[in-house]
This record gives structure tokens, sequence and C-alpha cells, in this order.
């Protein structure tokens, strides 16, 4: 503590370049925290996805639909505790680049499959009373500027038509991961106004809970031999492998930002690394004369090092604390990322990396500075 | 009286027995010392002198505990020093000496205060018993009120009596001073060499000082010259 004066006295002695050198932290954390911001919204389905839930979608494809005869013959099936479905719109908010998902979702027993999104009661009773009813995410009624009571109109692509809608209530959710970006509508509204020759009966996907002393795996077997060789045959998994087929999809991605990152640390470490040498080198002099009036080899080695891991943290902090305040700026994509945060776990391993990168870059030249002869350096004065 | 070319047994503060020190330059070897007998009383002020290149510093250094001598022993207050490893070393130099250099060799970016309390990091001292003795090292060397002033706003002449009062604030055994008047004028040189004579008169410090000037060297009680390795 008492050598903090020190420390700080050398981290001042040239300002532009141990600012430049802590901007260099800054820049490069505050993109390591955005590459993780990005990874963490990828993840999110994953993280979201509730462990008890299965997802029975058609065999052939996702978008291929499923009858709605499959519902109670899915809820007889051991070990399967509720049911709902829901239906993929696909419509257009004004303009096509307005992109966000939207649900035509069973109103008896959608919000029973997804407790964790919170939705107060008066509003899913006039969701229950309303046929035209809605519900939209908090985050993307924020984002258009929604309040409940407004009409909003929705332009269907696979069901063609403009379609009202009328916004009853807005649905939060429970953690971080909870995509508040859904927007959610009757699905009894759409299969009675379906357009002309549209075939009926049929709904999207299903959504499963499993009892809790159920084994998953079996159940999803369960479903996919029910309806095996029929001519809608299904397939049923966990919703959090669903999610991370997605995220398979996107997998270069993560590889891609891995590598930038790697990059980046590596010039970082080669920046501080040149900047503490030259330090170093700068002040051999005065780190002969603390040698010489008894400063051991190990606290130079301390000072150089603490004036390394400095810099990092200063950058460090700076850059972590930026990216923080952009993150809660919400996703800057506008729809693509529906969750968009930086996990507080990720800002703490930003700090342990540049913490890490400071100490790798400070240690050759405090080492340097450890091993340097009083008076061979006396003498070069 | 210091006295040198003895080889008897010594209580003397500093005692050398036939130090020796070389350096190997490609493939030959430089003799620098080559057997030094010296004996120094506490309380005494020894000036060196010699030709440039003649093995001052050397030897300075070696008595300080810099470096280790090539052969012989160096007894200071009894301790063996040329036995300690380099960590003991570094330990019994922050007790024992206090340096002065020629070039001042001061922090650039800490204040005069800063720079004479570096000595006292290293002691189990408060904060308020460091700040006293700066206070009072500064005041002996005539300072006391350019505490906050940093080395490039200092003279050369003060800088050199900020780096007296760091080498005397530990209080340590004795004062090596290789060339401290070297890089300053006349006037400064004079007040330099009069601080030290008023530590050893006043403060019965021990103080060995290389020069290569006659003047300065009269300040001191006893003259020593080097020459081709050997003193005189
Ligand atoms: N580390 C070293 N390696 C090789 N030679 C050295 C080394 N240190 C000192 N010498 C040589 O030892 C000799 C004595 O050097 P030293 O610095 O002790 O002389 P000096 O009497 O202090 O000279 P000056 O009056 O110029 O300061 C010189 O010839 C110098 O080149
Ligand atoms: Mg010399």
């Amino acid at each position: 503590m008492r050598f903090l004066p020190l420390v700080a006295a050398n981290l001042l002695r040239k300002k532009a370049r141990t600012l430049l050198t802590a901007a260099s932290f800054a820049v490069a954390l505050f993109l390591f925290c955005l590459l993780v911001t990005i990874r963490a919204a990828f993840n999110q389905g994953i993280d979201a996805a509730g462990a008890d839930r299965i997802f029975v979608t058609n065999r052939t494809s996702l978008i291929q639909p499923l009858p709605l005869a499959y519902r109670d013959q899915i809820l007889k099936l051991p070990g399967v505790e509720a049911v709902t479905y829901a239906n993929w719109f696909g419509g257009v908010y004004q303009d096509p680049k307005n992109f966000f998902p939207q649900f035509a979702i069973d109103k008896d027993t959608y919000r029973d499959m997804y407790r964790e999104f919170r939705i107060d009661d008066a509003a899913w009773r006039e969701f229950l009373s309303d046929r035209t009813a809605a519900i939209a995410g908090a985050a993307l009624a924020e984002r258009f500027g929604w309040k409940v009571g407004d009409r909003v109109p929705i332009q269907g692509t696979i069901f063609t038509g403009e379609w009202n809608f009328h916004l009853v209530g807005i649905y939060e959710g429970s953690k971080p991961t909870d995509d508040l970006t859904q927007f959610w509508f009757r699905s009894d509204y759409l299969l009675e106004n379906l357009p002309e020759g549209y075939p009926d009966g049929l709904i999207g996907w299903y959504a499963v809970r499993i009892a809790p002393d159920a084994d998953l795996v079996e159940v999803c077997k369960r479903i996919d031999e029910r309806f095996a060789n029929s001519a809608w045959e299904t397939r049923a998994q966990s919703e959090k492998a669903l999610a991370a087929s997605f995220v398979k999809q996107m997998g270069n991605i993560e590889t891609l930002m891995l590598a930038v990152g790697a990059v980046v640390v590596f010039t970082l470490l080669l920046v501080t690394g040149n900047t503490m040498a030259g330090a170093v080198r700068e002040r051999t002099a005065e780190l002969a004369v603390l040698k010489a009036i008894g400063y051991g080899d190990r606290f130079v080695l301390g000072l150089v090092l603490a004036e390394s891991l400095g810099i990092a943290l200063l950058g460090g902090v700076a850059g972590t604390a930026f990216a923080k305040a952009f993150t809660l700026g919400g996703d800057p994509t506008g729809g693509l990322l529906p969750v968009f945060y930086l996990p507080d776990g990720g800002a703490v391993a930003a700090l342990f990396l540049a913490l890490g990168v400071g100490f790798a870059a400070g240690l050759a030249p405090a080492l340097q500075a450890a091993r340097l002869d009083v008076a061979t350096a006396l003498r070069r004065l | 009286m210091a006295r040198v070319g003895s080889t008897a047994r010594s209580e003397a503060l500093i005692c050398l027995r036939g130090v020796a020190k070389g350096y190997r330059r490609g493939s030959e070897d430089l003799h620098v010392l080559t057997d030094v007998n010296l004996d120094v009383e506490r309380g005494e002020f020894v000036a060196l002198m010699g030709p440039s290149g003649s093995g001052k510093s050397t030897l300075l250094n070696l008595i300080g505990g810099l470096d280790v001598p090539t052969a012989g022993t160096i007894r200071v207050a009894g301790d063996a020093i040329t036995a300690l490893s380099r960590a003991r070393l570094t330990a019994w130099r922050a007790r024992h000496v206090g340096f002065v250099f020629q070039m001042y060799n001061l922090i650039p970016v800490l204040s005069a205060f800063r720079n004479v309390e570096l000595p006292l990091l290293l002691l189990p001292l408060s904060k308020a018993d460091r700040r006293e003795r700066v206070a009072t090292a500064l005041r002996v060397v005539g300072l006391a009120d350019r505490l906050d002033h940093k080395p490039r706003e200092l003279s050369g002449g003060q800088q050199q009596r900020v780096a007296i009062a760091r080498a005397i604030v530990a209080d340590p055994t004795f004062l090596l001073c290789d060339e401290p008047t070297g890089d300053l004028d006349r006037h400064s040189a004079d007040e330099i060499l009069e601080m030290l004579h008023h530590l050893v008169a006043e403060f019965g410090k021990t103080v060995l000082m290389v020069t290569h000037d006659p003047r300065a060297a009269a300040r001191a009680q006893v003259t020593f010259h080097l020459d081709k390795g050997e003193l005189s």
C-alpha cells in the first residue's frame, strides 16, 4: 500500500502512453464483451428453454404443420402432463424490416406451459374474452411504442390479408434470457379466419410438458412412435436440443468470434508488452538506484507488474463498463438478437482476461527489471 | 586513523583484505583492483582519488555491496559482506549504506519528499514517523521548504542535496559518494562538501568519497590514491 504512490507516479509519467495503452485494453475488452453478449444472444434459446418441455414438429420440416387432432392423443401418453400448440404467423408490421415472431397460441393452455413469462391476470382475462386480442413482449412493445389498448395491424404473408389485433397486455420475463420480443394472439381467431383454400385443422407445433418423474427421452420416443407411419409423422425433441440445433447452424460464427477474440488478445499482448518493455528500458537507471538503496529484485518485479496490471485494470474496467452501458440499450440489430445483454459472468471474465493479459505482457519486462545488475546498470549512466 | 596496506586483524568499521576485482573482456582479463587492503574508522571522512579508469567506482561499489570482488574479503561493522547472497546483500545495503551518485539519480516523477522517503518505505515505520524523518533529513540539507518540488524544479546542487537527504534519512552506517560534486559548479560543489563535512563533524557519520577535484579531497581527513589497481 505504501508503494502505491510510486506505482501511480510511474503510470502518470507518460500520461499519453498510459492512456493509449489503457485505451487499447478498453477497445479490446469492449469488443470481447460484445462477443460474449452476441454469443449469449445466440445461446439464449438454450438457456431459456424449459428443461421439462418437449417441442413436437413435423418430421419432414419445422415449417410443415401437424394436425390439431394430435393434441388429445399426445395428452393421453404416459409421462405427459400438459400440451399446448401454436402457429407461426410470419406477418409484416408496417415494413418487412420490422421483423418479430408472431405466434397464434392456444388461449387455454399456452400461459400455463410458459410460466416463465409474466402477464397480469386482468390482461389475461381480457385475452380470453376478446377474439382479436394480442399480447406483446415488453421489449417488442417498447420498440414500437405500443401501449395496452392499441390496435396493431399486421399484414399476413402465409395467411394473407390484413389482420387487426387489439393489444390487451404486455408480458415480462423472469430471467434475462427470456425472449421479450414475441407477439401472441389467439389461435382460434386464426383458425376461424383462414384465407380461402387454406387447409383447416392444422397447427404449427406442439409444446409438451412432461411429468416431474418422467424421462424426457422416453416421452419423446413415445410421441414419435405414436405417430409413426402416419401421414403426419412427428419429431419430438427437448426444447434445449432444438435451441442447440439452431445455434449449431450458426456454429461457425462462434468459432469466428473466438478467432477474432484471440487475435485481439494477442495484439493487446504485443502492444502492452511493448509499452512495458519501453518503460523498463528508459527507467534502467532509476530501477538500479532503487536496487542500490535496498529494494530487492522481487520488489522491482512487482513494481513493473503492478504498473502493467494497473493499465490493464484501467482499460479493462472502462471497456467493460462501456460494453455494459451499450448492451443496456438493447438489441442494436433491430430484432435479430431478441435477447441482448452482457451476462455478469461475461463481465467478470472480461476483467480477468484484462488482468491476465496485463500480467502476461508485463512479465518479461518485469523479469528483465528484476535481473538487472546494479553495478552494470549504474555504469551505463 | 584510516590506512591502507595493512594486513593485520582490524576492528575498523570498514575493512578490506586482499580485495581484487577483474573483468573478462573477450579473451582478455582486465585486473582493475589487484590487492587492496583498506581500513576506515567510524566517523572518518575519506577521499579517494585517481585517474579515470583506475577503478575508484569499482572499489566503491564493492564496499557498498553493489558488486562482489573476485577475491578477498570486505567486512563492515564486523559483517563479512563478501559472504552474503544477492538478496541478503540488498537488505544489508538498505540498513548500512547511503549512496550519493554524480548524477543525483533521483526518481524524476517523485517529489523531493517522496524521493527522500524511499529508503524509509523498507523499514517498519508509521507514516507519521516517516514524515518526521524525511522532514529532518531535508532540514539538515537545507531544503525544508522544497518538499513538494519535483527534481526538475530544482537546481543541480539542490538535487544533489535531496540525494544526500535520501542517503542519510535511514541513518546508515556509512555514506558512499561517487564524485558527488562532479557535475556541479564551484559554488554548489562547495555547499555539498560543506554538508558532507558537517555530517561527519556534527553527526559522526562515516563518509567515503571519490573525487577528481583536489579541493574537494582537501575537505576530507585522509586522501588515498588509486592507480594501476593499487591503493596508496
Ligand atoms: N562491468 C564491467 N565490464 C568490463 N569492464 C569494466 C566493468 N566495470 C568497470 N570496468 C572497467 O574497469 C575499469 C575501472 O572502472 P571504474 O569505473 O571503476 O573507474 P573509475 O576510476 O571510477 O573511473 P572514472 O574516474 O572515469 O569514473 C575501467 O577500465 C572500466 O572499463
Ligand atoms: Mg567512476
